[in-house]
Formats: structure tokens, sequence, C-alpha cells
């Protein structure tokens, strides 16, 4: 379980979730870094896509 | 062996790589491209790597990284120099051009006006496209004179040069769909076409993928193109032209293959590391 940093809401995540991976805050929609998975799962609002992203 | 990887996320093709990396037992280290920085006259910690596998999200940080990299003597995968290439769509081109492998019309002009020209010379309708850029952004299926002349005005006030540069490709009537062909060093591993009822195709923008056969034809020019730009580990974009059969429309260096594993069932992930290793062993 974590908390979305944008709308407080609670978020319940896989259990082999990674450091760098990006989830989606079911409640605002908002994309989610996962900042660290130990010793508790922390969220910060993902990078906004960049105009060089791609293939 | 050491292995890095650069990534920017975790995506589900870096969790499959990880997941190939640790079935293997391999030792490998994973560098954040937020985070990275390199000193050329004191590469400390970079000399321990046989390899590194590039997966970053931005082609900036990627080609950089890995010309870097490069430089110090630490092999990447993909090459900067194949990144430099595949990264702009005429180098791509010229590259094909000079390989003699089969691909559609392009024009180049550097002003509107050219612009317009070319593509009254070579008839509607045509294909516009930035050389640098992904996932079908900007790309645009031109169909008469007054579609031209507004998109050309509006690619004129985009504040990137890169935007100046008129990049015209010949309009393919593919049969609703592409080929993504993903070629590991001398082999067309998998290919799926990518069906949809828009024009672009791009899985990124709803293109369904389903298995495609890798025919000797199909390997034969997909390996031709790789081999073109440097070869290593690709994804080639393949149009199918009723007369000319298959013509190579892009090459991407670094490949997104989630929705290719399941629709072949090609172990491309492990593929992928199997290719790294075999790098790494040659360093």
């Amino acid at each position: 379980m974590a908390t979305c940093p944008e709308c407080e809401g609670t978020i319940t995540l896989k259990g082999d979730v990674q450091e760098g991976e990006i989830v989606v805050c079911g409640d605002c929609g908002v994309d989610l870094e996962v900042i660290s998975v130990s010793p508790a799962i922390t969220l910060a609002l993902a990078p906004q896509e960049a105009e060089d992203w791609g293939e | 062996m050491k292995i890095g990887v650069i990534l920017s996320r975790v995506r589900v093709e870096e969790k499959w790589l990880f997941e190939s990396l640790d079935k293997r037992g391999l030792d490998y280290d994973r560098l954040d491209d937020r985070e990275i920085k390199f000193n050329l006259a004191a590469p400390g910690e970079w000399m321990k790597y046989d390899v590194v596998l590039e997966r970053s999200l931005s082609f900036g940080r990627g080609l950089y990284a890995c010309k870097v990299l490069n430089s110090l003597g630490v092999p990447t995968v993909k090459m900067a120099t194949v990144g430099e290439i595949c990264g702009d769509k005429l180098s791509t081109t010229a590259m094909l051009h000079q390989c003699n492998v089969p691909q559609p019309n392009v024009r180049l002009a550097f002003t509107p006006e050219s612009a317009l020209a070319a593509i009254e010379e070579m008839g509607y309708p045509v294909v516009l496209k930035p050389v640098i850029g992904s996932w079908g952004r900007l790309v645009s299926k031109i169909n008469d004179r007054e579609s031209a002349e507004a998109i050309l005005e509006h690619r004129e006030v985009l504040g990137n040069y890169q935007q100046q540069i008129f990049y015209i490709q010949e309009y393919v009537k593919k049969p609703g769909r592409d080929i993504r062909a993903f070629v590991v060093g001398d082999e067309t591993i998998a290919a799926i076409y990518r069906t949809s009822s828009h024009w672009i195709t791009n899985t990124a923008r709803g293109g369904v993928g389903t298995n495609c056969p890798v025919t000797p034809d199909l390997n034969k020019i997909c390996v031709e193109a790789a081999h073109a730009v440097g070869g290593g580990v690709l994804a080639v974009d393949v149009l199918e032209d009723e007369d000319r059969g298959f013509l190579i429309n892009e090459i991407n260096h670094t490949m997104e293959f989630h929705s290719s594993v399941p629709a072949t069932g090609i172990d491309i992930q492990g593929k992928v590391i199997e290719y790294v290793v075999k790098v790494g062993s040659s360093r």
C-alpha cells in the first residue's frame, strides 16, 4: 500500500514492484514513479514525457 | 562479467531484461540516466563494465552516454554510431540507400517553399516526418496542397531547428498493417504485424500486434537493413508494397517489445541478453 502524493488516495501495489517502475493512481489518474520499495514504498510524480523520448 | 544497464524507467521490457539477467546469474548494475555522470579524464567506476546495455527513454541521454563509453573502450548495445544513424531518419535513409536496401522514396528540403515543390513533384499523399522523433510524434500524412501549406507553415514556426529539415516520404499504401521485425546480430528473431484502422500503426499509438512469420525474404531484408546502420539489437519497421515487396520504413535502436513477446511467443529479452553477453565477452 502507498499514498498518492497528488490526491492522497490509497494505491495497492503488487509485491514485486520495483524502483523506477511507473504506476497510475486509480483515484486521480496521475502517473507515479516508485522511488523506493524499502523500508516503505514511496511514490513521486513521474517525469513528464520529453521531446526526445522514444525508441 | 560485469554488465551495466542504463535506463530511465523500469518498463515491462526492463523488468523482463532484469529477469533474464537474474535467470542467467549475471552480475549487473542498474544505472538511472538521471543520476549518472561522466568524467572522461577519470572514468573510474565506468571502466569496470565489460558491456553496457543502453535502455534510456531519452535519445539524447542514451546517445551521449554511449559516445562517452565507446570512447573509453566500453562496448555498448547499441553502439553510439548506430544510435546516431537510427535516431535520425535522414541518416538511416542515406545508409539504406548506400547499401541498396529497398525503402520508400524520400525527398529532403530545407525551406517550406522547396518542401512544397518537392511534395508537388512526388504527388499526394506524402508523409512529412521530423528527422528526429519517435512514437509517431508530428508525423503527418499530407493529402493535398492546402494541407501541405498549412503543415509546412506550422513546422516553420516551431522552435527547434530540426523542424526546418523537411523529410518527405512517399506514402506507401499498406494493407492496413506494417511489420515490426526484431533483429539480433545476424538473425531476425521475431516479427509482428501491427494492424490499425489508422494509417499510423505504432503500437504506442494503438496498433495491435499479431505474429508475423519470419520468411527467408523478410529475414534477408531486415538483416541487410540492420547491417546497413551498423547492426546489433534493432527493431526494423517494414512496409509491404504491392509491386515492390518489402520496403524498410524505419529502424529503432532502443526497441520496445512488450506487445511482441506475447504475440510471437519468442523470448526476445533472453535473446537480447545473450547478445549483450556475446558483446561483453569479446571486449
